[in-house]
C-alpha cells in the first residue's frame, strides 16, 4: 500500500472522536498554522504545493485562493462543496464519515488562510447522516477549543456549520451551491462576478471540494515542497479513487498520483480485477460526466504508452482517446454490460438534474434521454445515432454552467468508441427489446 | 429539472405545528445564520418538517415555514419543487428510493428493482396498500462501491441481495430498524 495522508488512521477503531484523532497527531496543523504562520504563508504553501481542486475540474487551489477579493470591512466565506453527486463518485463520503476531523481540520487552516470567520461545509441531503457525523465532531472541535473564539490563544474566531442541500447534482456546481445556501433554488448564476469577488451573501468566497480541504493539513504539517516531491509533474500529492462497477474490490482508495491505470485495476493492494473472471470492456475514470474509454485505451495511450493515474496521463489523446481524472470516479464496466443502456441511464441523470435554466440543456438533455431510451428499447433508427451528436453540438458551450457540457461529453465518447453498440441495438430490434437486463448480446468491443 | 408541481387537492387537515423541543430547534438553527439570512435555512428546515409532518410537504406546511421565516409562501414552493428529495404527495411510512443510475445499473439494480416489486406488490411510484412503503428510484446516490443499494429515510442500505431485501422488509413491517 502507498502512504496515505488523507485516510491515514482509516482503520483504526474510534478514529472519528476527537480523542483518537487527536492522540494520533491530528490538529497539529491549527496549532502549526494559528501559532506560527501567517495567511500568506499558507496560501504560499498550498500555492507551492501544487494542489489541484479535487472535485473534478483541477484548478489550482493556491491560484484560486489568490484570487480572493478582500475589500475592509467586508466579510469572506470559506464553503466546503460536500455536495458529491457526480454519479460514480462517493470518495468525500468515505472521508467524512471515517475521519470527519480530517475536514475540519482542514476547514479551519484554511479559514485562518483566507480569513473567513464563519464557514460552511454544504453536503448533499441525501447524506443525512454524515451530517450528523460532521457535527458530532464539530460539537467536539468546539469543546476543545479549536473552534469558536480566541481559538488556541490565538485571536483568531471561527464558526463552523453544516448545511444540507435537498438532492439536486447542480448544486455541486460552486454559484449553485451558493443559491442553495441562501435558501434558493440551485440556479447556476452567471459568471463574471465570480464567486471571489461576489459570492455568500454578496461577500467574496472561496468553494473547496472536501478532499481538496482535507489536503491542506498534510500540506501545512510537512510543508508545499514534501507534498509536491509526491505524485508526477503536475499532478502532485495523493488523490482518492472511487472505484465502482465490475470489480473484485470496489471502494475508495487513496493513490499516490503517477501509478500505472493497469496496477490500480488488477493490483493486489488495488481493485484486484475484473469480477467473476470476466473481461474488462470500457472504464470511466472520472465520473460520469468525463469520456468512456474502451479497455485498450484505458490502460495504455493510443501511442502504446502506460496509462498513469495523473491529470496529464488521463487525458492523453484529448476526447479522441482520452478522457479525464475528473472527481476520480473510476466506473469499471465488464464484457457483459451494454454500453447503450448505461450511456442512457447517464443521459437520464443530466435530463432529472438540468437545473432548466438555459433552454439548450434543459431541453437537450431531455432530447438525449428520449432519443437514448428509444434506441436501447428497440425503437431507434440509423438517424437517431447522428441525431444525438448534433444536440450535443447544440449544448457544448452554450449553457450558463458546465452541466450541459457534462451531459454532452459521455454520450459522444460511448458513440465514438461504441458505435457498433448503438447500430446492433437498431438492426437487433427485438433482441435488445426482450434481452435480459445486463446480458449483452452484442458483440465485445475493443 | 422536478416534474413536480404543488397539488392543490392533496391537504393537511389541520395546520401543522412544531412540538416546543423542534420549534426550539429551529430557532437555534434560524439563529446560527447571521442577522437577516435566516432564508438559509430553509432547506434544511424542510427536512425537519417533512420528518415531522408524515413524510411529505403539503401546502400547510410550506406555509407554515414561510411565516416561521417571515418570506413568502412562494419562496417555499419555489426551493421545495426544485429539490428532488422533498415529497409533494402523501407517501408511505418507509420510502424506498433504489438508485438504478449508471454504477448501480451494472451491478444488478435492475433486478432488485424488479424483485422489490414484486415482493411489495406494487410499482415505481406507487404505495402499498397498508401504507407502509412507497416505491421510487433516484439518480445516484454516492453509494457506487457498494452497489446496488436504497435509501430509506437517512438510511442507506447497500450491497443488495434478495436475501438482504427480504430482511429489510420483514424488519421494517416488524417496526425495527434494518442492520
Amino acid at each position: 500500500m502507498a502512504r496515505k495522508l488523507l485516510l491515514e488512521h482509516d482503520d483504526v477503531p474510534g478514529i472519528e472522536t476527537f480523542e483518537v484523532y487527536r492522540k494520533l497527531g491530528g490538529y497539529r496543523s491549527v496549532e502549526k498554522a494559528l501559532k506560527t504562520m501567517s495567511p500568506e504563508q499558507i496560501v504560499e504553501e498550498v500555492q507551492k504545493s501544487g494542489l489541484r481542486g479535487r472535485g473534478g475540474a483541477g484548478f489550482p487551489t493556491g491560484m484560486k485562493w489568490s484570487f480572493l477579493a478582500k475589500p475592509e470591512g467586508v466579510p469572506r466565506y470559506l464553503l466546503c462543496n460536500a455536495d458529491e453527486s457526480e454519479p460514480g463518485t462517493f470518495k468525500d463520503r468515505y472521508l467524512m464519515e471515517k475521519i470527519p476531523h480530517k475536514l475540519i481540520e482542514g476547514m479551519i487552516v484554511s479559514s485562518f488562510a483566507l480569513g473567513a470567520n464563519l464557514s460552511f461545509i454544504y453536503i448533499r441531503g441525501e447524506y443525512m447522516w454524515v451530517l450528523e457525523i460532521l457535527e458530532k465532531a464539530i460539537a467536539e472541535a468546539y469543546a476543545n477549543g479549536f473552534l469558536g473564539k480566541n481559538i488556541l490563544g490565538s485571536g483568531y474566531d471561527l464558526d463552523l456549520r453544516v448545511a444540507p442541500g435537498g438532492g439536486a447534482y447542480i448544486c455541486g456546481e460552486e454559484t449553485a451551491l451558493i443559491e442553495s445556501l441562501e435558501g434558493k433554488r440551485g440556479n447556476p448564476r452567471m459568471k463574471p462576478p465570480f464567486p471571489a469577488v461576489k459570492g455568500l451573501w454578496g461577500c467574496p468566497t472561496v468553494v473547496n471540494n472536501v478532499e481538496t480541504i482535507a489536503a491542506v493539513v498534510p500540506i501545512i504539517n510537512d510543508g508545499g515542497e514534501e507534498y509536491a516531491k509526491i505524485g508526477l509533474g503536475k499532478s502532485t500529492g495523493t488523490k482518492l479513487i472511487s472505484a465502482s462497477g465490475n470489480l473484485v474490490r470496489p471502494g475508495v482508495y487513496e493513490i499516490e498520483m503517477g501509478m500505472t491505470v493497469e496496477e490500480f485495476i488488477y493490483g493486489d493492494d488495488w481493485c484486484r480485477g475484473i469480477a467473476n473472471g470476466k473481461k474488462m470492456k470500457a472504464c470511466i475514470p472520472g465520473g460520469s460526466s468525463v469520456p468512456i474509454l474502451p479497455a485498450h485505451l484505458i490502460t495504455k495511450t493510443a501511442a502504446g504508452e502506460d496509462r498513469l493515474m495523473t491529470y496529464e496521463s488521463l487525458s492523453d489523446g484529448g476526447f479522441a482517446t482520452g478522457s479525464m481524472l475528473g472527481s476520480g470516479g473510476f466506473i469499471v464496466f465488464d464484457e457483459d454490460q451494454c454500453i447503450v443502456r448505461n450511456t442512457w441511464t447517464f443521459a437520464r441523470f443530466y435530463a432529472h438534474e438540468s437545473c432548466g435554466q438555459c433552454s439548450p440543456c434543459r431541453e437537450g438533455t431531455g432530447w438525449m434521454e428520449k432519443v437514448l431510451n428509444r434506441l436501447e428499447h428497440g425503437q431507434g433508427n440509423m438517424r437517431d445515432i447522428d441525431l444525438l451528436a448534433e444536440i450535443n453540438k447544440k449544448i457544448e458551450g452554450n449553457t450558463i454552467c458546465p452541466l450541459g457540457d457534462a451531459a454532452a461529453w459521455p454520450v459522444a465518447a460511448a458513440i465514438r468508441h461504441f458505435r457498433e453498440e448503438f447500430e446492433w441495438h437498431v438492426t437487433n430490434r427485438e433482441e435488445s427489446q426482450t434481452r435480459n437486463y445486463g446480458l449483452l448480446k452484442a458483440p465485445v468491443v475493443g | 429539472m422536478s416534474n413536480t408541481h404543488v397539488d392543490l387537492s392533496k391537504r393537511h387537515s389541520e395546520k401543522p405545528t412544531f412540538s416546543a423541543e423542534k420549534i426550539a430547534e429551529v430557532q437555534a438553527l434560524i439563529a446560527s445564520y447571521p442577522e437577516g439570512k435566516s432564508k438559509s435555512a430553509l432547506i434544511r428546515i424542510l427536512h425537519i418538517a417533512e420528518e415531522e409532518f408524515g413524510g411529505w410537504l403539503s401546502i400547510e406546511t410550506m406555509d407554515y415555514v414561510a411565516e416561521i421565516l417571515k418570506i413568502q409562501p412562494i419562496e417555499v414552493y419555489e426551493v421545495a419543487t426544485f429539490y428532488t428529495m422533498f415529497n409533494l404527495d402523501p407517501v408511505g411510512k418507509h420510502v424506498f428510493e433504489v438508485c438504478h443510475t449508471g454504477p448501480c445499473m451494472i451491478s444488478g439494480s435492475d433486478n432488485i428493482m424488479d424483485y422489490i416489486q414484486q415482493k411489495l406488490e406494487i410499482k415505481v411510484g406507487e404505495t402499498t396498500k397498508d401504507g407502509m412503503f412507497t416505491l421510487k428510484t433516484a439518480e445516484c446516490l454516492g453509494a457506487c462501491g457498494y452497489a446496488p443499494m436504497l435509501q430509506c429515510g437517512k438510511k442507506f442500505h447497500e450491497h443488495l441481495t434478495k436475501e438482504r431485501v427480504d430482511e429489510i422488509i420483514a424488519a421494517y413491517r416488524s417496526g425495527e430498524m434494518p442492520k
